[in-house]
């Protein structure tokens, strides 16, 4: 009787309690509890931004993609609503593409334009460079702009018509306008392989590899012109072996 | 208590991130290839540690001590995700330049320094101005250095401005062929970042000798 009253009173003079496992689990709990509350809060607070930026967001990007449409093909060579007559490709070998891509077709006055597609050079300088090609329904480029690529900054860039010193005809222009009519598909080459696409002296690399994978893509194209502006919107183009 | 005027210098010099502390080289050499990249980002940075300074400080009586670290991060990064979202949405040309680098303001540990060391201890007014000229002092560093490198690289003086202020150009300073691939590269910011911080220690030092040399003469005439 004595012990536990004496018991009773040595825990009642201390300040703390020694911290027993019932009240470290307290503790975590009510711990864990606010940081829960933190995450709810925060989490909430990022989710009304994004559904407050999204339709700006979808605008940009839908404006950036026909900006990039528009600097291959010109806009008064179509009048259809060109981001969404699209079909999307299977990952291709010739065009160098290991994932499917999205082909945009121009149309004006209902007549077939142009096709827009990407290619990827798989043997840039650095790393993979990307091309958006415009094919028109003649068989000719439109024109190609590189999209994305990893080349020595101020060596083999020049391929991006922004870094390319020369402004007044940048290099990549070459592929305005032209076809395997103008330039035979065996003469689609740099000229140091013995081709007819020019080439700044010393940086060979890159240059060759967006002229090949130009003319690869232009070949795969050619012969499915009419298949491609054939088939439904929306629809993969699905190829026989 | 710090006073709002210690706070400033010591955002802006005494403390400087990049000048004193060497803090936030990712940004610093990835993003300073020309001024107007290199000092948005700065400022991107001012605002959210501005933000996040403010929001700790104003919650810091509801922060337990030992979960205090977790919910520092995720108050900043939640603040950079919002950045990022209205950036992405409101100045789309500059995000498509910072974009890839806005992320990284989470990962620069300044505006966790700033929280821990300031915010979870000072007034919410006080931490918002100390956490804003501390990313200040942060941009003028970096627009500093951008200046230098696109000068040095490739000829040229706030190019790009168009991008953030339409109607502004930037300015061909030497002939447009130019082009030096050291000022473009990593390495150049480096070299020129060196530069930097001996020209600070070397005016830190003067100011300190002309000090003490001040110390030395004044006691005198009451000596005498």
């Amino acid at each position: 009787m004595s012990q536990e009253q004496t018991q009773a009173s040595t825990l009642s003079h201390d300040d703390i309690p020694p911290p027993g496992e019932s009240s470290i689990l307290r503790i975590s709990a009510r711990t864990a509890v606010i940081l829960l509350w933190y995450c709810i809060a925060f989490t909430a607070l990022m989710a009304a931004t994004y559904f407050a930026t999204k339709p700006a967001i979808e605008a940009s990007a839908a404006a950036e993609k026909l900006q990039m449409i528009n600097a291959v093909l010109s806009s008064d060579r179509y009048d259809n609503e060109l981001l969404k007559d699209t079909i999307s490709l299977p990952a291709t070998a010739a065009l160098g593409t290991d994932d499917s891509t999205t082909l945009y077709r121009a149309r004006k006055n209902g007549e077939a334009s142009a096709l827009i597609l990407e290619a990827v050079a798989p043997d840039g300088y650095s790393g993979k460079i990307r091309l958006i090609l415009a094919v028109k329904a003649n068989g000719e480029l439109a024109a190609v702009r590189v999209t994305e690529h990893k080349e020595t900054p101020g060596l083999g860039d020049y391929i991006d018509p922004k870094k390319d010193r020369n402004k007044t005809r940048p290099w990549i222009t070459q592929f305005n306008d032209v076809g395997f009519e103008q330039i035979p598909v065996t003469e689609f080459k740099v000229k140091k392989d013995g081709g007819r696409i020019d080439q700044m002296s010393g940086a060979t690399i890159s240059p060759r590899a967006v002229t090949n994978a130009v003319r690869r893509a232009l070949e795969w194209t050619l012969p499915r012109r009419e298949a491609l502006f054939a088939l439904p919107a929306g629809q993969t183009l699905e190829e026989k072996p | 208590m710090s006073t709002y005027r210690e706070i400033t210098a010591n955002g802006l010099w005494k403390q400087n991130s990049i000048l004193a502390q060497v803090l936030g080289m990712c940004p610093t050499l990835a993003v300073t290839t020309n001024f107007t990249n290199a000092f948005s980002l700065g400022l991107a940075t001012a605002f959210v540690m501005g933000m996040s300074n403010g929001a700790v400080s104003l919650l810091r009586a509801f922060i337990p001590y030992e979960i205090r670290i977790p919910v520092f991060i995720l108050i900043i990064a939640a603040l950079v995700t919002i950045v990022d979202l209205s950036m992405n949405a409101w100045t789309h040309d500059l995000y498509l330049i910072l974009g890839i680098f806005i992320p990284l303001i989470v990962t620069n540990c300044i505006v966790l320094a700033r929280v821990e060391a300031f915010a979870a201890k000072n007034p919410a007014l006080k931490s918002t101005w100390d956490g804003f000229i501390m990313g200040f002092g942060l941009a003028l560093v970096l627009g500093v250095l951008g200046l230098a490198r696109e000068f040095v690289g490739q000829g040229t003086l706030f190019s790009g401005i168009e991008v953030v202020i339409p109607g502004l150009h930037g300015i061909q300073v030497l002939p447009e062929d130019y082009s030096f691939l050291l000022g473009i590269l990593p390495p150049g910011a480096f070299i020129l970042l060196g530069f930097m911080i001996a020209i600070r220690n070397w005016l830190d030092a003067r100011a300190t000798a002309a000090k003490a040399a001040a110390a030395r003469i004044s006691p005198e005439p009451q000596a005498g």
